[in-house]
């Protein structure tokens, strides 16, 4: 059985193609991608059906091994057919972004975003100890009469710092730390249709 | 004439209702009448199919009376029928679900009008893959569902939809890519693509050609099943959906990729070569998957991260290869499409009733409308496993096959589930503590209407809209239905658990299967299972 090379080689290219540019983040190129994709699997099912031959339309004169093999045609016309639809709507939600954001790259997931801008400081594990407030207060005193507790108290805390808080042994800037007290969705300001300004 | 030959109508009955309710368009209440009805009827006549394989036998069709393994075939057997009626029920139950929002509203959000059509089209490819009894027909199925599932997705075309369903779509459709490109691999290897004729022909294949096939269809399937680490795409496309396509996508289409793991693994290429691997993907897929829901302020995205979660359970059911292990997760598949519907399906009630989904805003909605802290708590105690519900039944089911089978990896398994179903209970506690339970004054960032003194009108200002009603009689009582049904489930657990431990010998017994589909007289290969699965 013989292989049809320029095929093959031509799949592959398509492939290659195909994968690079749905990496991209401009959704036409994205778009192309999956198209050149497709088509790269259509030429694969065909190349399954082995050799080409006759059409196989019956014929009692013919041998059945003269025949090409139908089976992987049909797929592929039914493969062709699904991808054509894919296209279309996928066309149609492409003009939908432009229409609505006027760009045609992929938007990135607000709530994604939000994990990422959240600041490293956290207010209930972060924040400086409040200075003890019981009747019985715990502090220890050294021999000299000074505090020995190594708990920062009120005077060194956010108020103290000015515009960066005092988290643990690092400071932050006061604006993270104010972040920090709302809900999630407060920290990202969405646009107008979702996306981020 | 046997029932099962009407099998096909499954799918032929909701797309033929799918095409007169597209020429309906401009009647909304003739449309709402013709896809209830035909969804009705379509419940039955899977009621029908099931109860003629109830006690065990497989049923085949062949379309146009083409012989296999040449012709398409549809499959009627104990899990392929069960799967139909849970998820017809599901989708009915949703149908009427959103029907009532339609009227609420005004369909003014959601363009009903098309919503209809694409919802059968949706139950049809749904339909058709589930009984599909060769692979690209299988591939014709999922691509019916996945198209009409954009459409879904994108329904409306805001902003927040578009960017959603970007990502879904490009995910699907490279999917969809993956598993044609196996089956044109499959097709080269062996020349069929009837399953049953793939079952006979692919054990001839040398090892490393069948491993090849083996990935690439369980890579396919995992990313349609959401199996870690190819479940990224889940959480960020689902929540974004309007509440009944949330809630149908959650219970459906993510079950149906584990079906088509289930064939694969118990029709195609039984034994345990890949089982190994599929164990750790479904402990990551748990213990990850819950922790993300952890992490998470709003239901919805909490619940998808759960959907992810308990997606694990079933792959660690299927990774065991055993009659029991099979059986259990076959129980889980049915009982996790009903609860996760329903507990979506509430949500989209939370949203009504509390403005908003995130726990950061809603309090104090027990006291405001107890049906729905009822409606949300009996669910959410069914997900995490509390005794008596159907949740624990499937998860004792599921670790009692992993310690009879006795590896340090299915200990490992049945640690990871336990740990993930304590981790649900908190997530599911959180919600209820923060939403139902606190008073309105407590919260964050209360919403303005849980603020506001009770009142006894039922309808409120939703989204610029005055005079809503909040909770419409129809929206309560599909969720009440679904919810009741997976009370039943639990009630039924016996005679449930019985047709699924004998669906899971069938399948791994496979010759009921292969002879239905090729004739009485097939010879049957050997199994590379040596005892058949754990006894």
């Amino acid at each position: 059985m013989s292989v049809n090379l320029t095929l093959l080689t031509i799949m592959g290219a398509l492939y290659a193609c195909g994968i690079y540019l749905i990496l991209e983040r401009s959704l036409t190129r994205v778009l192309l991608g999956l198209m050149l994709l497709a088509n790269a699997t259509n030429l694969l099912i065909l190349a399954t059906g082995g050799y080409a031959g006759l059409a196989p339309l019956y014929n009692k004169d013919t041998g059945a091994q003269e025949y090409s093999d139908p089976l992987p045609q049909a797929l592929i016309l039914t493969s062709i057919v699904i991808s054509f639809a894919v296209t279309a709507f996928l066309l149609g939600i492409i003009y939908r972004t432009w229409v609505l954001a006027r760009q045609d790259e992929i938007q990135d997931d607000i709530e994604d975003l939000r994990v990422a801008e959240t600041p490293r400081f956290d207010a209930e594990d972060d924040a400086p100890i409040p200075a003890e407030t019981s009747e019985f207060p715990l502090t220890m005193l050294g021999s000299d009469g000074s505090s020995v507790s190594d708990h920062a108290t009120v005077a060194d805390g956010p108020e103290a710092a000015g515009d960066s808080i005092t988290a643990g042994a690092k400071k932050i800037p006061a604006e993270d730390a104010a972040a920090e007290e709302q809900p999630g969705s407060q920290n990202v300001t969405p646009g107008p249709e979702g996306g981020v300004k | 004439m046997n029932i099962a030959s009407f099998a096909p109508l499954a799918v032929v009955l909701p797309i033929l209702g799918a095409a007169l309710a597209f020429l309906l368009i401009r009647h909304s209440s003739a449309q709402r009448a013709v896809s209830i009805a035909v969804l009705s009827l379509t419940l039955l006549l899977e009621c029908a199919l099931l109860a003629s394989v109830w006690d065990g036998g497989t049923a085949a069709v062949h379309i146009g009376g083409w012989l296999p393994p040449w012709g398409i075939t549809m499959v009627v057997d104990q899990f392929s029928s069960l799967m139909l009626v849970v998820s017809s029920a599901v989708s009915l139950a949703v149908l009427v679900y959103a029907t009532g929002q339609g009227m609420a509203d005004g369909d003014q959000d959601a363009p009903v009008s098309i919503f209809h059509p694409t919802y059968l089209i949706l139950v049809a490819g749904v339909s058709n893959a589930f009984l599909s009894g060769d692979l690209f027909n299988l591939y014709v199925g999922f691509e019916i569902l996945l198209t009409a599932s954009y459409v879904l997705m994108t329904l409306g075309g805001t902003g927040a939809r578009i960017r959603a369903g970007v990502t879904y779509v490009v995910v699907s459709v490279v999917s969809s890519v993956l598993f044609l490109i196996s089956i044109a691999m499959v097709y080269g290897a062996t020349g069929t693509v009837n399953m049953a004729d793939l079952a006979i022909k692919l054990a001839d294949l040398d090892d490393g050609t069948q491993t090849l096939l083996h990935v690439m269809l369980l890579v396919a399937f995992g990313i349609k099943a959401a199996v870690f680490p190819l479940s990224f795409w889940l959480p960020d496309s689902y929540p974004t959906a309007p509440a009944p396509v949330t809630a149908v996508f959650a219970g459906l289409l993510t079950k149906v990729g584990v079906y088509a793991m289930v064939r694969t693994e118990t029709l195609l290429f039984p034994g345990d070569s890949l089982n190994t691997p599929l164990m750790v993907a479904a402990l990551l897929t748990m213990v990850v998957g819950i922790l993300g829901a952890l992490a998470q302020n709003d239901i919805k995205r909490l619940l998808s991260f759960t959907l992810v979660s308990h997606i694990g359970y079933m792959v660690f059911g299927l990774a065991m290869s055993s009659v029991a292990g099979l059986g259990a997760a076959v129980f889980y598949v049915a009982h996790h499409i009903t609860i996760q519907t329903s507990l979506f399906l509430v949500t989209g009630l939370i949203e009504r009733r509390g403005g908003s989904s995130s726990v950061d805003r809603l309090a104090g909605l027990a006291k405001l409308s107890p049906m729905l802290a009822l409606l949300f708590f009996v669910p959410a105690m069914n997900l995490a496993g509390i005794p008596p519900f159907s949740g624990f039944l499937g998860k004792v089911g599921l670790i009692q096959a992993g310690v009879e089978l006795g590896t340090p990896l299915a200990y490992a398994l049945v640690i990871g589930g336990v740990v993930t179903s304590l981790l649900t209970l908190l997530a599911v506690a959180r919600v209820w503590n923060r939403a139902f339970w606190r008073k309105p004054s407590d919260a964050e960032h209360p919403d303005p209407v849980l603020l506001a003194e009770p009142e006894d009108s039922d309808t409120g200002s939703r989204a610029g809209r005055s005079n809503v009603t909040l909770l419409p009689r129809t929206m309560v009582g599909s969720t009440l239905g679904l919810v009741v049904l997976g009370v039943s489930l639990t009630v039924f657990a016996g005679p449930l658990f019985a047709v699924s431990d004998q669906a899971a010998h069938e399948m791994l017994d496979r010759s009921a299967y292969i002879q239905a589909v090729l004739g009485e007289d097939t010879p049957i290969p050997p199994l590379a299972l040596k005892d058949g699965g754990g006894k």
